[in-house]
Parts: structure tokens; sequence; C-alpha cells
């Protein structure tokens, strides 16, 4: 892997308008029973203004990131050996359907660990109003030869 | 409801058992975006290494969190989630893979707890230090 990525930052992914069934559809994949999740009046009741996304739904924005990182051409990063080592999620506020979320990937750090690499890649959602929603973290390992 | 102040360290605040089968990985696939054939064709996934097809590990970590926002119910939020992922969960094409979720009081302080999950599959643990950091909602 390239260690000239590290602090690299990365163009803000295109607004992903995130849908009342596709927050329903993650629910019931995440085995949800929340009705925040699936019940725009329980929402309401809670104080919220449509259905409420499960707290590892920003994946599906994050992953938008990861694929600019995977895809630069100077990265070298093989994407058959890509293991997720981990992950974490840090909001300032659920997502909620109706909202426009934007995401911008910095590259926080690379390491090497013997055969095998180790990003870190950061992703800074935030809605259309430019307010912080959440950020992703992944730390993806890039397996060597043994 | 009782507030989070009131939570000792070391109690058990939920446990959950979950099946996952194929069904439950291509759903997830569906739902997530995320096509990587190592979740759902066997010979793909003997091809790189893998015993056979694994489950996401962000399934894992969505489902995992799940008995913790069941318990919170609407007076609360998770502001942060982490975990690494230290272990696979193979998937049988007959049996699928049953994960048991123990989720226990880490931390209490004045704004909110944190929740330690443990998260085990055949007798070993598949998530490490995986915390949900909760506080009573403000919405």
């Amino acid at each position: 892997m390239n260690p000239e990525l590290q602090g690299r930052e990365f163009p803000p992914t295109e607004p992903y308008l995130v849908g009342r069934e596709k927050v329903r559809e993650f629910a019931s994949a995440v085995f949800s029973t929340s009705p925040l999740n699936f019940d725009p009046a329980a929402a309401a009741e809670a104080g919220y203004p449509d259905v409420v996304a499960p707290p590892t739904f920003a994946v599906v924005v994050q992953e938008r990131t990861l694929a600019q990182l995977l895809a630069a051409p100077d990265a070298g990063i093989d994407f058959s050996r890509v293991v997720h080592g981990d992950q974490r999620f840090t909001y300032t506020r659920p997502i909620v359907a109706g909202d426009e979320l934007t995401a911008r990937l910095t590259v926080s750090s690379v390491k090497t660990l013997g055969p095998h690499s180790m990003v870190t890649a950061e992703s800074a959602i935030t809605d259309a109003s430019g307010q912080h929603v959440v950020t992703a973290i992944s730390t993806l390992v890039v397996r060597g030869d043994e | 409801m009782t507030e989070l102040a009131t939570l000792t360290v070391g109690d058990v605040v939920a446990e959950a058992t979950y099946h996952l089968t194929r069904d439950s990985l291509v759903r997830y696939a569906g739902a997530s975006g995320d096509f990587n054939p190592i979740h759902y064709r066997d010979a793909f996934a003997l091809g790189v290494g893998l015993d056979g097809v694994i489950a996401h590990g962000m399934l894992t970590m969505g489902v995992a969190v799940q008995p913790v926002v069941e318990w919170l119910g609407p007076r609360g939020v998770v502001v942060d989630y982490q975990s690494k992922f230290t272990r696979p969960i193979l998937v049988d094409a007959d049996h699928g893979a049953t994960i048991t979720v123990t989720a226990k009081v880490g931390l209490v302080d004045d704004d909110g707890a944190r929740i330690d999950l443990t998260v085990t599959f055949d007798g070993a643990t598949v998530l490490g230090k995986a915390q949900v950091r909760v506080v009573l909602a403000t919405a």
C-alpha cells in the first residue's frame, strides 16, 4: 500500500437521500424490532421527523467513501486481500429518513505490520445543512504474502 | 423505565440469541450494498482461504447492538459504537449459525453509560472490544 495515502482527503460523495423503505429494509436485515425503525408514528412520538435508522446504518453511506479509497489509482490496495479489522461510529444525532447525507473521507493512518498493511479511514458524514451527523471509522487490513 | 444513572457496573441489561442463515446474509447484502461473494458463494469463499461462507462483520455488529437498542427503547440513543472483528462466523448452508449476545454495563457517568457486548459463536467470542455508548435522548 502507498504510505503517502496517510493524511489524504477525498472529495465529498454525492448526496445520499435516506429513504424510509431503505431504513426499514436495513432494520429488518439486522433483526431490529424497534418501532422507531419501522413506524413513523412511533418515531414522531419520540420526537423524530421520520423513522430512525439503526446504529450501523451509516455504513451504507460510508461504503461510498471506501469505494473511493479502493479505486484510487495510486492506493495500491488489492480488494481481494482486504479484511475488515475494526469499525466505529460516533454520532452527533441519529440518522432519520429524509436526511440527505454527504461523506468526506480522510485517511488518518497507514501502517505496516510485517507483510500486512493497515489503513484507517475516517468518513465524516454531514446533513444537507452541513451539520455533523456521524463519523464512521474503519480499519482495513490488507493481507500481504506470508 | 429507569434512568441510566441507576445502573451498576456489571449489570446484564440484555441477552439474546440470533440464528443467522444464508438467507440472512443475502438479505443483509441487499440492504447494505455489500455484495462480496465470500458472504454467499461457497466456492469463492474457499478459494480465498476461508473455511466456507462467512457472515458480514457489519451484519454481526449490526445484530449485536439490537438487544441494547431494545432495552433502551425511545428514552435513549446510541451515540458511539465500536468493535473489532476478531473471528469469522461460518454460516452453514443447511444449519446456519447461532450467535449469542450478552450486554453488560461497563461504565456509568453523568451523561450516560457504556454497555459492553460479548458476542459468541460456537463457544468463542467473535467481536473484540464491542462497546456501545448510550445517553438519554434529547429529541
